[in-house]
């Protein structure tokens, strides 16, 4: 795969999983909201917050689709269900290590076990992001199993083309 | 000056009922307050009622139109409250913190005394961009100032209209927590409550110098953000009640009734919704006209019969940014069914929901039905049309600019009401009892031609068919002086050819159709007092079918009208200071008014009652002041001779 192609297909995947989780929350499924929680990181402006933490977003985007496309490298195997395993894989991996990681992380997050302070005061995750609603990691299981699919779809094309 | 510095008019205690958990087993529950019992709290999205006993009755997030979380106010069993009170009997003095919608209630019994603050916080963009606050939220903090004060707090939310419980889970250090739908409430409380059967419960001594905070908040479109319940809220409630001050003390109007007229302001910005402009009637539903009795509607909504005074009222205020936001939601909120107008929409401009009724709820003070939605969104109304059409004129007079869009509008509304003004309909009241050829909506059909004709003149409106405007302005002129005119009643009536009587005739005057001093006019004054007036001094707004309270807004027109013309000055300020009486202790009104008992009837508290006293208030001052009364009129000074002006 160039450069080239890895970026577009990096950036396509990571708008599907951005637009699935978005069109999740708006629907009402979950709160989780992945720009506002990555933008907080960085500023407490709510509206800011959004747009700074799309912008993180993407990126991460770009920089997970390289993980991915070493594994299909590896595997040598690249078509829209391997993707779509792995982006479960990676789905799951958010959920448990991320989530439960996140309130040390976070510098405006509070959590259950230290509480909250004038710093840290947004809601912590809690497993599997169950706090942000029941049906979030639903929402996040098919949005990352999007993502890997169009990836693996999109790397198999291109070995194609070669 | 303190911004925790107290109103002035804070008024008699009184003693809250014996409320000893002892006895609950025995008791049914605390009674229900009295409609004027309650005072407001709200943050132009969304309000909640605070009875005199502290408790919460009436919330609903994330707006007014929303289903409840506390609807005690409808039903004490099932509705849910949150109620912060002392245990026993205690005095009660409440009042809002000077200009401000932060309330402070004060309970004192024998052993110690305490006061409750309650608020929906408001914030700076500065405190907005330095730190992570909560879209919704309510703070509350209760401080023991003297002696010991034993107190009990419950906190039972019910969700959608209190159809069912909530599950509250315990979340540790960061507090309470409860989910409805995909929303989340989180309830944080500087004290541990027990929780059983969806109700978290404290009963504490609270002593002298002690506090106790609380903050709940809702959030349904990201992550909650918890607040601290530390020295910051403290400096959050002190912030609010700055940001509501200098809002307060903005009114210009500085005659006799300034705390009361500052008052109504500030309770007309509270049924402000602020993302869209829009103003609702109410934050109530189904708080009965009648004790008993099934009139009991939703008012949740906004209403365009309202338009015109609300923009008198925002304008003489100087309040131009509410005023241009009210007229911008007017306008945009109606572009969907331009030309022709719907009587209310909803927060957005979409048409009210359809009306149901919640069988579940016992309604307040048992009185059933509780509605949700309003059937009156399909009615025909043609009075809106001059209602819209003269807000729109009144915003050109004071000096602002009617882009393109709006004048298209404005001429879109004048040619529909060429084209039906002499179609029958249901009227200002709402009666649902089928169309009739009302004298009101006649008058506002003039009104808008009127004006339409007047923004011509002055060079403010193009593009109008003027002098087919005019030829309807003096149809309409010629049937309401002629039909509407009843000979022997020596009165307007307010149906066509008919007998019957009702307030509204009294603006015929107020939209500048017949002098207020004009012998039609007193004499329809007359009329109108002797057959719709009570002997304190109150009208009913027409001859009742149903038994039913007095209108209040009716009574300020009368004021108004008294102030215009229709009587001396002297006068006017008889029935204005006697209407003030009125006012619950908190200075707020309802809908209506029982004229045998003096208590609130209706929704509660009325935008439409408010801006009636606002109107009322700012007339009186004119015809003082010898100034120019509502912007279509000339000066007072050359309309009133210079002895009419004083006496």
């Amino acid at each position: 795969m160039n450069w080239t192609s890895w970026l577009l297909s990096g950036f396509l995947a990571t708008l599907a999983l951005s637009t699935l989780l978005s069109a999740s929350q708006g629907f009402g499924f979950t709160r989780m909201n992945l720009p506002y929680l990555i933008g907080t990181f960085v500023t407490p402006q709510r509206e800011k917050a959004k747009v700074y933490g799309f912008m993180i977003h993407l990126g991460n985007g770009w920089v997970f689709s390289i993980l991915y496309v070493l594994v299909f490298e590896a595997r040598h195997m690249a078509n829209w269900w391997f993707g779509a395993l792995l982006g479960l894989a990676h789905a799951l991996l958010v959920l448990t290590v991320g989530m439960s990681l996140m309130p040390g992380l976070h510098p405006r997050m509070a959590s259950e076990q230290h509480g909250l302070n004038a710093n840290r005061q947004l809601e912590p995750p809690g497993f599997m992001a169950l706090n942000y609603g029941v049906q979030t990691p639903i929402s996040v299981f098919l949005a990352h199993a999007a993502f890997g699919a169009i990836l693996g779809s999109l790397y198999q094309l291109s070995r194609a083309a070669r | 000056m303190h911004p925790l510095e107290v109103q002035k008019d804070s008024q008699t205690a009184r003693l809250l009922p014996d409320q000893d958990p002892q006895n609950a087993a025995e008791t049914v529950g605390p009674p229900w307050p009295q409609i004027e019992d309650y005072g407001i709290i709200g943050d132009c999205r969304s309000a909640a009622l605070v009875s005199r006993q502290g408790s919460i009755d009436w919330l609903c997030w994330p707006r007014f139109d929303r289903p409840s979380i506390f609807a005690a106010l409808l039903d004490r069993d099932c509705g849910g409250h949150w109620r912060i009170s002392p245990v026993g009997s205690a005095a009660v003095e409440r009042h809002y913190v000077s200009d401000s919608n932060v309330l402070e209630t004060r309970f004192t019994n024998h052993s110690g005394s305490a006061i409750l603050t309650d608020l929906m916080p408001s914030s700076s963009r500065a405190a907005r961009e330095s730190i992570l606050l909560p879209d919704h939220e309510i703070l509350r903090k209760i401080t023991c100032d003297r002696g010991e004060l034993e107190l009990e707090i419950e906190f039972k939310p019910m969700a959608d209209y209190g159809k069912s419980k909530v599950q509250i889970r315990d979340c540790g250090k960061l507090g309470l927590r409860f989910l409805v739908g995909n929303a989340v409430y989180w309830l944080r409380s500087s004290v541990a409550l027990t929780i059983a059967d969806g109700t978290a419960y404290a009963r504490l001594a609270l002593h002298a110098g002690e506090s106790l905070r609380f903050s709940f908040s809702y959030s349904e479109q990201a992550p909650a953000v918890l607040t601290p319940l530390d020295a910051s809220l403290d400096d959050r409630i002190e912030h609010s009640v700055k940001a509501w001050q200098n809002w307060g003390r903005h009114a210009a109007y500085d005659g006799e009734y300034r705390d009361t007229v500052v008052r109504s302001a500030l309770a007309l910005k509270l049924l402000s919704y602020a993302p869209s402009g829009a103003i609702i009637a109410a934050p109530t539903t189904s708080l009965p006209e009648l004790l008993g009795g099934d009139l009991n509607w939703d008012y949740r909504f906004c209403w365009l019969r309202d338009a015109s005074f609300t923009i008198r009222a925002l304008l003489e205020l100087d309040y131009w940014d509410e005023a241009e936001d009210f007229l911008d939601w007017l306008l945009r909120a109606t572009s969907q069914t331009q030309p022709r107008l719907r009587i209310l929409y909803s927060l957005y401009g979409d048409k009210a929901p359809v009306e149901r009724e919640l069988e579940h709820l016992s309604g307040h003070r048992d009185s059933r039905p509780v509605r949700i939605g309003n059937a009156a969104r399909d009615q025909l109304q043609l009075d809106v049309y001059g209602e819209v059409v003269d807000a729109a004129a009144q915003f050109a007079f004071h000096g602002g600019h009617l882009d393109r869009d709006m004048q298209r509008a404005l001429i879109g509304f004048g040619n529909y009401v060429a084209q039906n003004w002499d179609q029958p309909d249901e009227g200002i009241w709402e009666p649902r009892c089928g169309r009739q050829n009302h004298t009101h909506s006649r008058l506002l059909c003039w009104t808008a031609v009127d004006r339409l004709i007047r923004l011509d003149e002055r060079g403010m409106l193009h593009g109008a068919p003027v002098e087919n405007y005019k030829r309807i302005s003096n149809e309409i002129r010629r049937q309401i002086e002629e039909r509407a005119w009843n000979e022997p009643m020596q009165s307007y009536v307010s149906v066509l050819d008919s007998d019957q009587l009702d307030s509204s005739l009294l603006l015929l005057s107020w939209y500048g159709f017949e002098e207020a001093k004009s012998a039609r006019m007193r004499a329809t004054h007359r009329a109108i007092r002797q057959h719709l007036g009570t002997p304190d001094g109150l009208l009913l707004r027409y001859q009742r079918v149903k038994p039913e309270g007095t209108f209040a807004i009716c009574s300020f027109w009368e004021a108004e009208y008294l102030a215009m013309g229709g009587g001396s000055l002297e006068e006017a300020q008889q029935v204005f200071a006697q209407l003030i009486k009125y006012k619950n202790d908190l200075g707020l009104y309802g809908e209506e008014i029982d004229a045998g008992t003096g208590s609130a009837l209706g929704n509660f508290p009325q935008a439409f009652t408010h801006v009636g006293l606002i109107g009322a208030a700012l007339s009186i001052d004119q015809r003082e002041k010898g100034e120019r009364q509502l912007a279509h009129r000339p000066p007072a000074a050359t309309e009133h001779s210079a002895s009419e002006v004083r006496s």
